[in-house]
Parts: C-alpha cells; structure tokens; sequence
C-alpha cells in the first residue's frame, strides 16, 4: 500500500512535468498541425543553459546565494534562450513549409531536432552535467509515502503555470485569435487576426512552458545530456495524444496520467511478471500507452473525433 | 503485363549498352583501385552498400508508399540477430546461410507487418511517432534480454557471429585465387554487389507493377485509392513488409561481415540516417535513393579523413568531434532539402514536375 502512494506521488510530479511539455506539442498541434518533433530538444536546452548558471554560481561562491533566488536567475536565463529558439525554429524553418506536405514540415522538425542536439553537444560535451544540490532535500511524510519539498514545488508551480495559459487561452485577446486560428486558419486571418503573430506566440509560449519543465527536470534529477530531450519528448508527445491532441484540458490530463501510469507500472511490473521483466522497461510503458491509444481511440480522451483527413 | 505484348519495347539504344558495360567494369574493378588506397576504403564501401540495401528499403515505405517510418532501423536490427544467433558460439548453432537469409528475410517481414498493423488507420504523422516509438522498443528489449533467459546478450552483443560461407568458400577470409590474393573485404563486396544488384531489380520491377502503382495510388490519395478498389489495407501491409524484408537482408549481411552485433548498432541516429538518405537522393526514385546511400555513406568517412588533420593542423587539437559535425550536416541538410528543394537531389522527371506544379498551384 505504502508503495502504491510512493509510487503515485512520483507519478504525479512527474506528470507534472510532462503535462508541461505536452502543452507545448499540443498548441503548436492545435494551431498548424505540425508534430513539433524538436520541442523535446528545447526542453533539454533549457534544462542545460539552467543547469550551467546554477554550476557557475554555486561553484564560485557556495552558499553565499539565496536558494530562491539562484532558481529564479536559473529559470530567467533558460526562459529566452529557449523562446528565442522556438521562435527561429518557426520563422526560419517551419514557416516556409506551412503551404508544404504534411510529412515535408515533420521531417524538417526532425532536421531542427538533430541540429540543436548536436549543437548542445558540441557547446556542452557528451557527458551528463549534474545539477547541484540547492533545494534542501526536507521530506514529509504522507502516511508511509514520502513527498520532498521539490516534488510539492513542481506540482504546485506546474498547476499555477497550468492555470495561468487556461487563463491566457481563454479571456485574452491573444488566446481568443490563437483559438480561432486553430479553428480556421484562412477565416480567422480574413478576421483580421494575424495570422503569423499567432503562430510565433504559440511557438514562443511552448518553449517558455519548456524552459520551466527544463529546469524542474534537471532539479529532480539532477542531471542534464543532450540527449535528454527526445525520449522526454516522446513521453511528453504521448500525453498530448493521450489526452487528444489540439485540446488544452487533455494535454494536462494525458500529462498526469502518463505519469501515474509510468510509475505504478514501473513499480509493479516486476511483481507481475515474476521479475522476468524490470523497471528498465520503464520507458516501454509510454511507447504501448502510446499504440494502444491510436489504435483504439486515436482521438484521445478529451479529444473530438476527427475524420481521416482533418 | 508481359514484354511480348503489344507493346513491344523499344531496343534500349547503343549509348546505353555502353554506359551499362562502362558501369559494370568500374563496379567489377572497383576494389582493386581502392584498395591501393587502404583496406579501409573497401570497408567504407563495402558500408555504403549495406546503406544502399537499407535506403532501398526504407524507399519502398517512404517513396513508393508515402508512409514515414521513423524506426526502420529495427528491421535491421532483427535481421542482424537473426543471424548472429542462428550462426555464432551464443547459442552454439551454426546455421548455413540458405537457411539463415530467408529465416532473416522472413522475421523482418514478419515484424514489418505486425508494426503496420496497429498503425494502418493512422495519418502519417502519427504513423511517424508510433514508428519511432516502435524503433526504441526493438532497441530497449535487444539491451535487456539477458536476464533473466539470456536470448541477446543485452548490451554487450554476441561476439565471433560466423562469416557468410557457401560450402568451403567462406567471404570473411583472404585467399589466393588464381594466383591473386583476394581479401575478405574484396570478397564480400561482390557478394554485397550481387545482393545490392538483386534488391534493385525487385525494386525496380516492383515500382511499374501493379502493386507499385497501387502504392503510388495511395501515397498520392488513400480516399481516392480505395474508391477506385485497391485494398489498402494488405496494400499498406505489404509495402511494410517488402520494406522491412530488405531492411532484414542488410542485417544479415551486417552481422555477417562485421563478426559482432550489439544495441549500439541500431540507434535512432541510423534510422535517421538512412532517411537522410531517401530524401536527399529523392524520395521514390531508384537511382536518386542510391546516389543519397552512397553520398552520405562515404562522405562522413571523408570527413573523418579531413576533419581531424584539418584540425589538428589549425588548432592543435581536435575541438569539433567529426560525429557531430556530421550529424549536424545531416539535420541541414534534411531542412534545407524541404525548404529549397523538396524533390530531392535526383528526383523522378515526374514527381519534380508533379512538385513543382503543386507549388505553382497554391
């Protein structure tokens, strides 16, 4: 039982995490249709560029900065460094393709994921950069379960941030033109939305939401590769699916239950199978959630139904 | 539709009789030349056409029928430990090649149909991300299969796989014949040549049949397609499984040549690569998919060979890793290819022009 709560408080924070990223796969989705296949890689930029401030402080002067304010400068420095990054991707290499085949813009962003990868890796080297221990690592105790002061910050600040794009998408003018794009792309230009502003902004905004889920995963972690990126992607994109691709609700939704359903079977499996499989199957949870939800409801939870050619 | 029908075809003209034989020569003498240069080249092409054999196969999923498969390294990974357990100490057996190609051939196909099953009703894009995910899960369990029944040898691979060997005649071995001394290497490029060979004319022959323009049908429009009565369902099926196969007889040959298999081999990065390939060179054309393999099999080796000194010399030091150099070159390249040129480097006359009029259109 205490393992069944562990293991949901885990999956929870870790939803958390991946309800962010799949934001971001899910408004670029919902507005142009595009599998933004390089968001993974924004993430692990910002996890990177987070991570190096934090070294560089700390490293020079332990102790001597205010946990609060080393996280906030961390989050402030990856937060441009990935927009600025999501809005070239867009203008630069998305944008010329908008009129092109679905598959010619999916493997272009296949093509801005590998040069961004190597990129990282050639600016921070192959191995696994750690992130320093800076949040006092205090446990509560939930019945048996044990809940840190860091997970209770990712959950927390995942929902307030969760909460804020509702609020953005909803009652602002940007959101509403951002809804009516989705809706009718032509149309809603012809309304006198500009049609490229909303474009950027939903690019711009996902990648803000990726810097944040980059440094939450570094922190809980505590390390970051280059590499990082497109399994987390993967999962993220998976949430998005799973909770309907396009639809905000569902990307949050999707997110958790990933998460939830990760852990509980990362904890179980080896019960059930006898030990014949491990956790280091982890990762093959996400890719089956994944093909069982295309096959049987490839609209997603919260997902309308689309025909084949929508 | 048979050649003596009442379409004869023409005799293909006396330029091309010169320029087939012309070709052949160089193909037959190609080794020796290279091998003046070092044992290492004749390996690097040797590479370069296992990478033909995959882009030719990935050609008949992507080009022919427009179905974006991210994970088709997997394929050649199930062809590769197909052999290496079929013919190495792992398990004690050695098995003759006859049974082992098709037994590869057929658990690729096999693996090739059960991937499209699930994934026929999608649109391509997801079609792309369940490929991918399928990929990584091939790779995952090749690296965690040897507990607690030891099947793979988990991430460190089976050693000493036994070579390609038709009787006596094994190709991994240096030989003296009539009076030359033949090496492995140069022994295996002919067989490789030979498979290479095959594989094109299947290909070749596959694109202007039936099936073949029942794929092109529902690349270009699967509503359309259907309405006019292909199934596309088993046609979807078999372009995976054609695909998968041939993906399946360049493991084999992987194994074989190189004595050794492991996870490493069959990253996502290669998957990415051999796609690189097909939409460089252009995506469902023959000659265009092979001018892409063979680019962008040798050019990284070349780079290797220029790179380091090049830095060495500058710098002093090696700063920038060939690798990533590389990859990088592959990531603009597959952008800059959409962007300016989305029929590839040497596309079908017909596709660029259907290209190029979509443009005009929009």
């Amino acid at each position: 039982m205490e393992i069944l709560l562990q293991q949901l408080i885990n999956g929870v924070t870790v939803g958390s995490v991946y309800a962010l990223v799949a934001l971001g796969y899910t408004m670029v989705y919902g507005i142009i249709g595009l599998i933004n296949f390089a968001h993974g890689d924004v993430v692990m930029i910002g996890a990177m560029v987070a991570t190096t401030i934090v070294v560089t402080v700390v490293g020079g002067n332990p102790g001597g900065v205010s946990t609060w304010l080393l996280v906030l400068g961390a989050l402030a420095a990856a937060m441009p460094v990935c927009m600025a990054l999501g809005w070239t991707a867009e203008r630069f290499a998305y944008r010329p393709l908008r009129r092109a085949p679905r598959l010619a813009a999916l493997i272009t962003a296949i093509g801005i994921s590998i040069i961004i990868q190597n990129v990282a890796m050639m600016i921070w080297g192959r191995n696994y950069l750690s992130f320093p221990h800076i949040i006092q690592p205090v446990v509560f105790h939930v019945g048996d379960a044990r809940i840190s002061v860091l997970q209770i910050i990712i959950i927390v600040s995942a929902a307030l941030i969760m909460g804020g794009l509702y609020l953005l998408v909803h009652r602002t003018r940007l959101g509403t033109a951002m809804r009516a794009t989705a809706q009718n792309r032509e149309v809603a230009g012809l309304m006198g939305v500009n049609i490229n502003t909303v474009i950027s902004a939903a690019f711009v905004i996902g990648s803000l939401l990726a810097a944040v889920a980059g440094v939450m995963v570094a922190a809980y972690y505590g390390v970051a590769q280059y590499t990082m990126g497109f399994i987390l992607g993967l999962k993220a994109f998976t949430a998005a699916v799973l909770g309907g691709i396009g639809n905000l609700a569902g990307a949050m939704l999707g997110g958790l239950l990933l998460g939830i359903i990760e852990s509980l079977g990362a904890g179980y499996i080896g019960d059930l199978t006898n030990g014949f499989f491990g956790s280091n199957y982890q990762d093959v949870f996400s890719f089956i959630v994944l093909i069982l939800v295309l096959v049987f409801r490839p609209s997603g939870l919260l997902g309308e139904r689309i025909g084949d050619r929508a | 539709m048979t050649a003596g029908g009442a379409h004869r075809r023409d005799p293909l003209p006396a330029k091309v009789w010169v320029g087939i034989v012309l070709l052949g020569g160089v193909l037959a003498v190609l080794p020796f030349v290279l091998g003046m240069a070092g044992q290492g080249w004749i390996r690097t092409l040797n590479f370069a056409l296992i990478y033909v054999m995959l882009a030719l196969g990935l050609n008949v999923v992507v080009g022919f029928a427009g179905l974006l498969d991210l994970g088709y390294i997997a394929f050649y990974a199930v062809g590769a430990y197909a052999w290496a357990m079929l013919a190495s100490p792992h398990f004690g057996l050695h098995m003759p090649f006859w049974v082992i190609l098709p037994t590869g051939f057929v658990l690729a196909a096999i693996a090739g149909a059960l991937l499209g099953a699930p994934t026929l009703k999608l649109r391509g894009d997801y079609l792309a991300i369940v490929t991918l995910g399928f990929g990584e899960i091939v790779r995952i369990f090749m690296n965690n299969l040897n507990a607690p029944i030891n099947i793979t040898n988990g991430p460190q691979g089976i050693n000493r796989v036994d070579t390609f060997r038709v009787g006596e005649f094994a190709f991994g071995r240096s030989q003296e014949i009539l009076g030359m001394r033949i090496t492995g290497p140069e022994k295996y490029y002919y067989l490789l040549l030979f498979i290479t060979l095959v594989i094109v004319f299947v290909c070749a022959r596959l694109q202007h049949s039936r099936i073949g323009r029942a794929w092109e049908a529902v690349r270009e429009d699967e509503i359309a397609a259907k309405a006019m009565g292909i199934n596309t369902r088993n046609i979807k099926l078999l372009a995976f499984a054609m695909g998968a196969s041939f993906g399946g007889i360049a493991g084999c040959m992987f194994a074989s040549m190189q004595g050794f298999v492991s996870p490493e081999s069959f990253s996502l990065t290669e998957s990415i690569s051999v796609l690189c390939m097909v939409v460089l060179g252009g995506m469902g054309h023959i000659p265009g998919v092979i001018l892409g393999a063979l680019l962008l099999s040798v050019f990284p080796e070349l780079l290797r060979a220029v790179v380091i000194p090049l830095q060495e010399t500058m710098f002093g030091e090696v700063l920038l890793d060939p690798e990533a150099i590389r990859m990088l070159m592959f990531g603009f390249a597959l952008v800059l290819v959409m962007i300016f040129r989305p029929e590839g480097l040497w596309p079908s006359a017909l596709r660029r022009r259907e290209l190029r009029t979509a443009k005009e259109g929009s």
